[in-house]
């Protein structure tokens, strides 16, 4: 077991933890931060990501070992009141059914925006192919970037 | 309680509904609620199986305080279909509630309180649509008649609206709030002076309404089954028998044990064989201290299993001798006219099989449940659509009784049918009991693949007759797949009426010869149910050869359709069925199936998807309809063929009668949702059995659609109704694959009689 030192959404937490334990086991288990959720632990499904140093890391397969000093983002620390423009586009074209799979996509999301504010639908579509959504949301997420990219 | 098949066990309904205050007590048990208010129960009258009267205690629950805050109990599970929205909603329009003021609070899992709570069968809303609105009439009834006394006005001249009742010749109004002392000294009035508003008046049924976890899902802080947090908790990862009915013969564990974080090994006694619907399979569970120790632990074990008859199990083999099957006769379930005789001079046969995989549910949380045991007691959180039938196999499983059981259902991250199965929610139970802690039991995505309640494969032969002139004079469909049942009795080699009432007996051509036969099939793996049922696979083969027989026919496949509806006219199978006719465990009287209602979705998809236009050599257009679930909805999938030569789905067209739209926003959501579920099963999903194991593990395997390869547009028209409202989760997965196929054939002249086909 080894002490780490993560940067959460500005905070600094203390994790005792073996090397191998993936981030996202480390917010869930040991943090209690819920909202990252499992889907696959295979890096299939997109379900688990968070921020990683401005990236969109899928947290089931990056060992707490690897984070380092980096800047961790999870859905909890998004924005304050829920309103980062993509939650706020999240809400207005009531994106969710089960609602799973959907801070993984809103991470997911905010990478893509961070590194291309005007995404077409193209890329859109390629960089949100990691993302799984079983009960079929993938129209709505689509315009909910296009709404949060319009509002940036 | 044990329901095999739970669309169609005798269904309480609710014929008609009582409105009665509970008392305080009961409700503030119930929601932790902190100011007196007025309360109000809503009690079902409900003919049992026999027809006996039967009184359920209160369903559901309706509150105001004095700061007008209005709470609803939602007694369904949610999984994302919106019904936790739905249904509150509904009473809330009646009401003329302020809905930016309404909480919903989740019920626990209790027959006694809520009557039936199974969410499943797209039943929902048909069946509290009426019950809900009477709840709200009767509460509005009371505040009406409270404002009128205290203006010393005619009640009739007294109207509510966001949480007020106005009286617009004086220009008053007073808060809901202001009127509960006197309402609660008031007796409920009778149920026939409560008069429900017309439809016109309604602000929120027949909307677009947001549904209400929205910004809790958006922001993380939505709770599903994984998400419940004790003190103390422990994390067990269960190593299952890789095949049905295996037994453990031995165990090396000290590996396991070494792995830094893993306290336990504990055994949980698998059913063997037959598995059953709500038992664990036999396992070795490793309990850590949290969740990656547990499933490295679990990695360390080293079990002998003795794995059964089931150890030589090959899918892809017995699906050949289904199909080799259906060249015989079979069991006929389904007789009209004379076929042999119609048959002898035909001038034209079509005869084509098809074949369809297992398939998985794969919800994207995998199960997972809490369970906490104490003192002969045990608390249970989990994301179950069954929470009555969860409760009942936790108190059996721990030899307790059901009212020691208590059941918190937490939001569900997708159902489709596998989380009314309560196998891994009496895991964690068993887990909290041997170890004397509160346990999560966690399901990885492989536990999920290898162990679910698949929708079973199938094998199927359709020859259809056509006389000198063309007319389609005879339907023979021979059925055989692995029946639900057989997963607890093995006795069960045929589908059961029920299984063949979705979509295969109540097959609604005008075709004066029919007959449809049934062949036998073991069950060699857990068989569930999932979203549609058996409706997949008789839908994708009915509609596919649908298409050919208009293609010879030299008919356009939407004209075909219509013209093989015949006229106007309500139908029933009975007469020509051997066995029941579930009708989805309505009447038939009731809920007829009407060939008007299929034939307006038709005409109006087609309009819309402006079916028959020249698409140019790129592009081209199925049609595919089917009633499911007492809904009519009818398909055109628009295929594309891109410069890269790929075939994409760019637009779908769904045209929807469910009678009256209750939330409009969340049916267009479930036909969106439905159509990229089912463009999976058309075009990548399979689970295979070789030796008796799942061939595969997780979704590089499994493959479910991705945004990419996802149909671009989704356009749903629901027409406009006033016959009663029916379920909208289930029937937009049937049609979608056959109407794919169809237009697939029609871009490549390729059919496809095999899911899943890659396009
Ligand atoms: S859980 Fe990490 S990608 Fe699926
Ligand atoms: S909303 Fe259910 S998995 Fe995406």
């Amino acid at each position: 077991m080894e002490n780490y030192t993560l940067k959460i959404n500005g905070e600094s937490h203390q994790v005792t933890a073996e090397e191998d334990m993936p981030l996202l086991w480390a917010l869930r288990d040991l943090l209690g931060m819920k909202g990252t959720k499992f889907g696959c632990g295979q890096a299939l499904c997109g379900a688990c990501t968070v921020l990683v140093g401005g990236e969109a890391i899928r947290s089931c397969s990056l060992p707490v070992s690897a984070v380092g000093d980096q800047e961790v983002v999870t859905i909890e620390g998004l924005s304050e009141n829920g309103d980062h423009p993509l939650q706020s586009a999240w809400i207005e074209h009531v994106v969710p059914q089960c609602g799973y799979c959907q801070s993984g996509q809103i991470m997911n999301a905010v990478a893509l925006l961070q590194r291309n504010a005007n995404p077409s639908d193209q890329e859109i579509e390629t960089a949100m192919a990691g993302n799984l959504c079983r009960c079929g949301t993938y129209n709505r997420i689509k315009e909910a970037i296009k709404t949060a990219s319009s509002k940036l | 309680m044990r329901p095999t098949f739970p669309f169609f066990k005798p269904k309480e309904e609710t014929d008609s509904s009582k409105i009665f205050k509970p008392s305080r007590r009961d409700f503030l048990k119930l929601s932790a609620l902190a100011s007196g208010g007025v309360f109000l129960g809503i009690s079902f009258q409900c003919s049992g199986p026999k027809g006996e009267d039967r009184i359920f205690a209160p369903n559901a629950y309706l509150s105001i305080d004095k700061n007008n805050l209005i709470t609803l109990i939602a007694h369904r599970s949610e999984m994302g279909t919106g019904i936790r929205t739905s249904l509150p909603m509904i009473i809330a329009d009646e009401l003329g509630a302020d809905w930016s003021k309404v909480k919903i609070v989740q019920a626990d899992g209790d027959e006694d309180k809520y009557g039936d709570q199974n969410t499943d069968g797209s039943y929902s809303v048909r069946m509290f649509y009426e019950p809900m609105r009477r709840a709200g009439a009767t509460a509005r009834h009371m505040l009406l008649m409270a404002a009128s006394q205290k203006w010393k006005v005619a009640m009739d001249e007294c109207h509510t609206e966001n949480g007020k009742v106005h009286h617009p010749d004086s220009g008053k109004s007073i808060n809901f709030g202001d009127l509960i002392s006197d309402v609660q000294k008031m007796e409920i009035p009778r149920s026939e002076d409560v008069i429900l508003k017309p439809f016109g008046d309604y602000k929120l049924i027949g909307k677009d309404i947001p549904i209400y976890d929205v910004k809790d899902i958006a922001t993380g802080k939505a709770v599903f089954g994984a998400d419940v947090d004790l003190d103390n908790i422990k994390i067990a990862v269960v190593s299952r028998s890789p095949v049905v009915g295996g037994k453990v013969v031995s165990v090396n564990d000290s590996a396991a044990l070494a792995v830094n974080g893993v306290e336990k090994i504990v055994k949980i006694e698998g059913a063997g064989l037959p598995a059953g619907l709500d038992q664990p399979l036999e396992g070795i569970a490793v309990i850590a201290t949290n969740t990656w120790a547990a499933i490295k632990g679990r990695k360390a074990l080293e079990i002998e299993w003795d794995l059964g008859e089931n150890q030589g199990y090959d899918s892809a083999d017995q699906l050949k001798e289904m199909l080799e099957s259906t060249k015989n006769s079979g069991k006929v379930r389904r007789e009209r006219g004379q076929i042999e005789e119609a048959t002898k001079s035909t001038t034209t046969n079509i005869e084509r099989t098809y074949e369809l995989p297992y398939y998985a549910h794969a919800t994207i949380e995998p199960p997972a449940a809490v369970a906490h045991f104490t003192n002969g007691k045990c608390e249970v959180w989990a994301p179950t659509q069954h929470p009555q039938w969860a409760r009942g196999a936790v108190a059996s499983a721990l030899g307790i009784e059901v009212a020691d059981v208590t059941m918190h259902v937490t939001l569900l991250g997708g159902g489709f049918g596998r989380k009314s199965k309560p196998d891994f929610v009496v895991e964690a139970a068993i887990l909290s009991k041997e170890t004397g802690s509160p346990v999560r039991v966690q399901w990885t995505r492989e536990d999920d693949l290898h162990h679910d309640f698949y929708h079973a494969h199938s094998a199927q032969r359709i020859k259809a007759s056509l006389d000198s002139s063309k007319k389609l004079i005879a339907w023979n469909h021979h059925t055989v797949f692995p029946a639900i049942g057989a997963t607890s009795n093995p006795a069960e080699v045929h589908p059961s009426d029920g299984e063949l009432g979705l979509g295969c007996v109540d097959f609604p051509y005008d075709v004066p010869n029919i007959r449809i036969e049934t062949h036998e099939s073991k069950a060699h793996t857990r068989i569930g149910w999932l979203r549609s049922v058996s409706n997949i696979h008789h839908s994708y083969a009915i509609n596919c050869m649908m298409d050919e027989i208009a293609e010879a026919r030299g008919i356009d496949p939407v004209n075909h359709a219509l013209e093989m509806l015949g006229e106007d006219r309500n139908l029933s199978f009975k007469e020509e069925l051997d066995g029941d006719f579930s009708n989805y465990g309505e009447s038939i009287e009731e809920y007829p199936w009407e060939t008007g209602r299929m034939k307006a979705v038709i005409q109006r998809v087609a309009q819309e998807a402006g079916w028959g236009q020249n698409l140019g050599g790129n592009k081209a257009m199925g049609f595919a309809c089917q009633k499911s679930f007492l809904t009519y909805v009818a398909c055109i999938v628009v295929v594309e063929k891109g410069g890269d030569g790929k075939i994409k789905v760019s637009d779908v067209h769904y045209s929807v009668d469910c009678g009256i739209a209750v939330n409009t926003d969340r049916i267009r959501s479930q036909f969106e949702g439905g159509a990229q579920f089912a463009h999976g099963l058309a075009t990548s999903s399979a689970i295979t059995f070789k030796n008796g194991v799942v061939e595969q593990h997780n979704f590089d395997s499994y493959l479910i659609a991705r945004m990419p390869e996802a149909p671009k547009r989704i356009h749903v028209h629901i027409v406009e109704s006033m016959e009663k409202p029916t379920g909208v989760g289930e029937p937009p997965v049937p049609p979608y694959a056959p109407a794919s196929a169809n237009a697939v054939y029609k871009l490549t002249g390729k059919r496809h009689y095999k899911l899943p086909f890659s396009i």
